[in-house]
């Protein structure tokens, strides 16, 4: 038998903590309750609840950013009106994640630690430019997203420490953000890849900023900065489409798995930002 | 072990079991309420559906510990809901149960989504019963049942 550990406060956890060093907190368990099963079945590490914690399942937007408490669920990050004024693509990226059973449990925490390459809340994330907020008893400390993830399951997470909250900035705006997704069905399914661009555009239809993040074609997001570069100050329609797709292929780094090829992974990668550049038109 | 006290389809329990106990497994072995079914295990297929506090969960993704103080649904719950036997009604109808495994978590699915939202799109219902996999039926006599189901609430409704 496991012991399932439910603290109430983020003091209590601590103190709980440090009476089980060897607790795993899990947050929504889709993930994690998965992974005891198919394990060792003498692994018998006692479960650290997270979603009794007031600061962890609340989204707040008082200090001029968006936070997002790290036990917060998809369903509650899709359904919430700021989320969907200040980070909409972050919303469209958590509606396409498992089923609605899924999403009711899901948070966005676990996605975020899970660090899998086919997050996809990830390349939202890194276009947002958000932070993570770090919790120990040794003190609080915040980092970017892209110095938090650090390989496929792999993340700068210590001994101890929790993730507390994912803050946004809401200091600009983008008039177009779009998350897409292949997969091998619609729902629930893991990414083969996808794309999440953000826009500024002017009347005319000019770039003023693009940002561009690639999932499930690398270790971890694929931003492509020179591309993003290049794309500034030019209009969708006197790009030449060609050389993008070559650039995309070769700055992706996918791996043949059960899902799909390397190679297809570079094309699908290629060919959702040209369709999304098409669409882009004026 | 670990007393938990929750609501059971409108009436409050109290269990004595291991606070890691599945939930699927709870119900199912120590309760004896079998409605609800096992699938895959893993999350993938929906045939263990339940609603806690009114919401969609998977009951293999479960550890009892979470249930304490929380008010679970099952499929053998459903006909004491006036929804819940439209539901039922509908299905049967519309011959949306073929092997029927999957239906416990579909009408669960079906009942959550009905109380949100009376009058859902058929694209609207087929994302709503996204997580829920039918191997017999292609969906169609699903979604039919689903929307028939709706337009019987909406009735109920507008006669009170």
């Amino acid at each position: 038998m496991r012991a399932v550990l439910t603290p109430a406060s983020l003091e209590e956890l601590f103190a709980i903590w440090q009476r089980h060093p060897d607790a795993m907190p899990m947050a929504g368990g889709t993930d994690l309750l998965v992974k005891l099963r198919s394990s060792d079945r003498s692994d018998m590490r006692p479960l650290l609840l997270l979603n009794s914690i007031p600061e962890l399942t609340c989204i707040t937007t008082d200090t001029g950013q968006l936070r997002i408490g790290a036990a917060v669920t998809l369903s509650h990050i899709i359904a919430h009106p700021a989320v969907q004024a200040n980070a909409p693509i972050l919303a469209d990226a958590a509606a396409q994640i498992g089923g609605p059973a899924i999403r009711n449990m899901a948070t966005i925490g676990g996605n975020v630690c899970t660090a899998s390459p086919a997050g996809d809340t990830l390349p939202p994330l890194y276009l947002l430019e958000v932070e993570v907020e770090l919790l120990s008893p040794s003190g609080a400390r915040r980092l970017p997203i892209s110095d938090f993830i650090l390989g496929p399951g792999k993340t700068a997470l210590q001994p101890g420490e929790i993730l507390t909250r994912v803050t946004i900035p809401k200091d600009k705006t983008f008039t177009t953000s779009r998350f897409e997704k292949v997969g091998r069905r619609k729902s629930l399914a893991i990414a083969v890849a996808s794309l999440a661009a953000m826009f500024s555009l002017t009347e005319d239809g000019t770039m003023t900023e693009a940002r561009l993040a690639w999932g499930s074609v690398g270790p971890t997001v694929v931003r492509l900065n020179g591309l993003e570069q290049q794309l500034q100050g030019r209009q969708p329609s006197a790009l030449d489409l060609r050389q993008i797709v070559e650039q995309v292929k070769t700055g992706v780094s996918p791996i043949d798995d059960i899902r799909a090829t390397a190679a297809y992974r570079r094309s699908v990668s290629a060919n959702l930002l040209v369709r999304l550049l098409e669409s882009l038109h004026v | 072990m670990s007393e938990i006290t929750f609501k059971l389809n409108e009436k409050s329990i109290t269990v004595n079991t291991p606070p890691d106990r599945r939930v699927l497994d709870l119900l199912r072995e120590d309760l004896g309420l079998t409605g609800t079914k096992e699938g895959c295990g893993t999350g993938e297929c929906g045939a263990c559906t339940i609603l806690v506090d009114g919401e969609s969960r998977l009951s293999c993704l479960m550890v009892a510990a979470q249930l304490e103080g929380s008010s679970v649904e099952t499929v053998e719950g459903l006909e004491q809901t006036a929804e819940g036997q439209l539901i039922q009604q509908a299905f049967v109808e519309h011959g949306a149960v073929q092997c029927g495994f999957c239906t416990p978590g579909m009408e669960m699915t079906a009942l959550t989504m009905l109380r949100h939202d009376d009058h859902p799109s058929r694209e609207a219902i087929r994302e709503g019963i996204s997580g829920n996999l039918c191997r017999c039926t292609g969906y169609v006599k699903i979604v039919d049942a689903v929307e028939h189901a709706a337009q019987e609430i909406r009735c109920c409704r507008e006669e009170k």
